[in-house]
């Protein structure tokens, strides 16, 4: 190593721009330290984390959320009862059976419990036709989850698609989509929905019998489909403004001086830097996917009978509701959970998230 | 501006025209002509019927003539009540639209003083327990809404009267349909708001030693009254949905009930000349809206 200390180098000559090294102080042990790295430099992606852990109400909706997941997922594991399942006692018809409050016990399953049986209690109570209701409003809460969960995944999918397309290229092919999407947009997507639904149903009608979808239902699949249709202008919007911004920076002229093609600049530039408010906006379409689904559940075009969702078990109990009002709150408290903690979810997602929304 | 409202108008006409063909040739997809149920009638008695109404002709003419009858006002005969449909839209929907109104400027009124107080009083409790009960009624849907008012008011305390043709009371279908829109209000006015007060012309106006009232209401107000304009749209798109299910609950025979009614009866051309109906009137409120906006402020472009 060559030695720099101040004695040893060359003469200054008289008109050099060479700084005189013996005018400055070496720095004591003291100052070097501050110059260390006092943290870890931290990623975009967990400076977020950190915010959403520090935001209360998130970590709420979380631990609610979760607790849900858990719930739905082990229940049917352990509750011995299906949700179609009409419970029998001892493999004969009970007909006492129906419409029990949470935690008793029909006069049949009392007998055979004296009898020496265990009877899995019926947490919730049973419904009309005497099928435990604890299981159908997991089932429920289990349907609307998946319902949001996956609308909102179709939506991102094409949404993002689009948007991209229309952005990255612009010019004709831009504008040409944009027409589409401002007419799309302006459609009233209940109205459609509704209306998209009453006609799938006849169409697709007994095509459906025998496939997976069956099980669905016809009212679902449509729901999907008009999702599919219409709800993703507004996330093509949101993609493609996203690009506009980010498409003139200097860092997607390097890549393109360095040869990278479209799609590349697209999935390795551009995407990255957009992603969290996507994602956000994903989150918070998933309350209203279920929002539509109840909706939809309650006029009637709900999912297939023996299936429930937390909609038409909410709609089923309008009937009985002076005498068994439990069974109108159940599936009513499961909505508005759902969609609260997804709500807060999302708004504490964004404000970690979205550093132009953070005040 | 009068190109963009041109522009803007015949944007919405194309829209209505969409939704109109949309729903005629989805709901002409199904299967089954209107005749072809239950008991069919005589074949001389069936062409006859599909004379009458046109169904002998093809498709596009059909089309063509149906969208001739709608702009004379003329959707069809329903296949349930055999009724004009055009009279039980024009009839129902005086009741619909008057429970609409009240519900709009119900969730307008409140949603703007409760989103000023929030904002005025940031971080103060009074702000906290306004956004908590916002945040909470934006998670309840008005089905449910409407389902618990009517069980916990009328059928348990008895403090209002159930809906009755002579003695109507709007009060609990109201506050169903406006609880949410007024929550949403609440949270664009307070964010608006919130912008509106840090503003350079709020502190030159309160240098000036202009009156706080007179600060709030006519320059930081006025100027947060601007997204909440754009919302009219969707307000407008989500007090005619909700009166579907909050008019079904509470026995209400207005439009939306009529709409729930027709579609449990796959009563198609009641299904579609509603639809058509509703979506126009909601195509009109997004244009109104928006002219509005760019009439309240003319910087903003929409290009």
């Amino acid at each position: 190593m060559t030695d720099f200390s101040v004695d040893k180098l060359p003469k200054k000559k008289p008109f050099s721009l060479q700084q005189d090294l013996s005018k400055f102080e070496k720095a004591t042990p003291e100052e070097k330290e501050q110059h260390d790295v006092m943290r870890e430099s931290t990623t975009f992606f967990r400076d977020g984390m950190r915010r959403l852990f520090k935001n209360p109400l998130s970590v709420f909706s979380m631990i609610v959320l979760l607790v849900l997941i858990v719930v739905i997922l082990v229940a049917p594991l352990i509750v011995p009862y299906g949700y179609s399942e009409v419970i029998k006692v001892n493999g004969k018809r009970d007909r006492q059976i129906v419409n029990l409050r949470p935690f008793t016990y029909s006069p049949m399953e009392q007998q055979a419990m004296e009898e020496g049986q265990t009877i899995f209690p019926h947490i919730f109570g049973t419904d009309e036709l005497g099928r435990d209701y604890f299981i159908r409003v997991v089932y429920g809460a289990r349907v609307s989850l998946m319902v949001g969960f996956f609308a909102s995944i179709i939506v991102l999918i094409i949404g993002l698609l689009i948007g991209s397309i229309s952005g990255y290229l612009g010019g004709k092919v831009d504008i040409i989509i944009m027409r589409v999407v401002d007419i799309i947009y302006s459609l009233p997507d209940i109205l459609m929905v509704i209306m998209l639904s009453v006609v799938l149903n006849q169409v697709l009608g007994d095509s459906l019998q025998g496939t997976v979808l069956a099980a669905l239902g016809t009212n679902m699949i449509s729901l999907f489909i008009v999702f599919g249709l219409l709800y993703w202008v507004s996330m093509a919007r949101l993609v493609r403004g996203q690009i506009l911004s980010i498409k003139n920076n200097e860092y997607v002229l390097a890549a393109k001086a360095l040869g990278a093609g479209g799609s590349r600049i697209i999935r390795k530039h551009i995407l990255p830097n957009c992603i969290s408010v996507i994602f956000i906006s994903t989150a918070l379409q998933i309350p209203s996917a279920i929002f539509t689904e109840s909706f939809l559940s309650f006029i009637g075009l709900g999912v297939q009978a023996p299936m429930p969702s937390l909609g038409s078990l909410a709609n089923l109990a309008r009937g009985g509701m002076q005498i068994y009002p439990f069974k109108m709150l159940y599936p009513a408290l499961g909505i508005c959970l759902i969609v609260l903690s997804f709500n807060l979810l999302g708004d504490g997602l964004r404000d970690a998230f979205d550093p132009k929304l953070r005040r | 501006m009068l190109k963009y409202s041109i522009k803007r108008i015949i944007l919405a006409v194309v829209t209505v025209f969409i939704i109109a063909s949309i729903t005629f040739f989805a709901m002409n997809a199904i299967p089954g002509g209107p005749f072809a149920k239950e008991k069919a009638p005589e074949a001389r008695i069936q062409a006859v019927l599909e004379q009458r109404f046109n169904l002998d002709k093809p498709l596009g003419e059909q089309f063509v003539l149906y969208l001739r009858n709608i702009l004379q006002g003329d959707f069809g005969i329903s296949l349930k009540t055999g009724r004009e449909i055009s009279t039980t839209i024009f009839t129902s929907f005086g009741t619909s639209a008057k429970l609409g109104g009240m519900a709009v400027i119900t969730a307008l009124i409140f949603g703007l003083a409760l989103g000023s107080i929030a904002a005025l009083n940031r971080g103060r409790n009074l702000d906290r327990t306004i956004i908590f009960f916002t945040t909470l009624f934006v998670a309840v849907p008005s089905f449910i809404l409407a389902t618990l008012l009517l069980l916990i008011f009328t059928n348990t305390l008895g403090w209002v009267s159930a809906w009755s043709i002579d003695s109507p009371s709007y009060v609990l279908p109201v506050i169903a349909l406006a609880l949410y829109p007024m929550s949403y209000i609440t949270r664009l006015t307070k964010s608006s708001m919130l912008d509106v007060l840090g503003q350079d012309y709020i502190r030159t106006a309160r240098a000036k030693g202009v009156r706080e009232q007179k600060v709030i209401a006519k320059h930081a107000l006025r100027n947060a009254l601007i997204p909440v304009v754009t919302y009219v749209g969707p307000l407008t798109a989500y007090i005619l949905t909700g009166s579907l299910v909050v008019e079904t609950v509470f026995t209400i025979g207005g439009l939306g009930t009529h709409f729930v009614t027709s579609i449990n009866n796959r009563d198609y051309p009641m299904i579609m000349g509603t639809t058509i109906f509703l979506a126009s009137l909601m195509v009109v409120m997004t244009l109104v809206s928006d002219l509005l906006y760019k009439a309240i402020d003319p910087k903003i472009s929409f290009d």
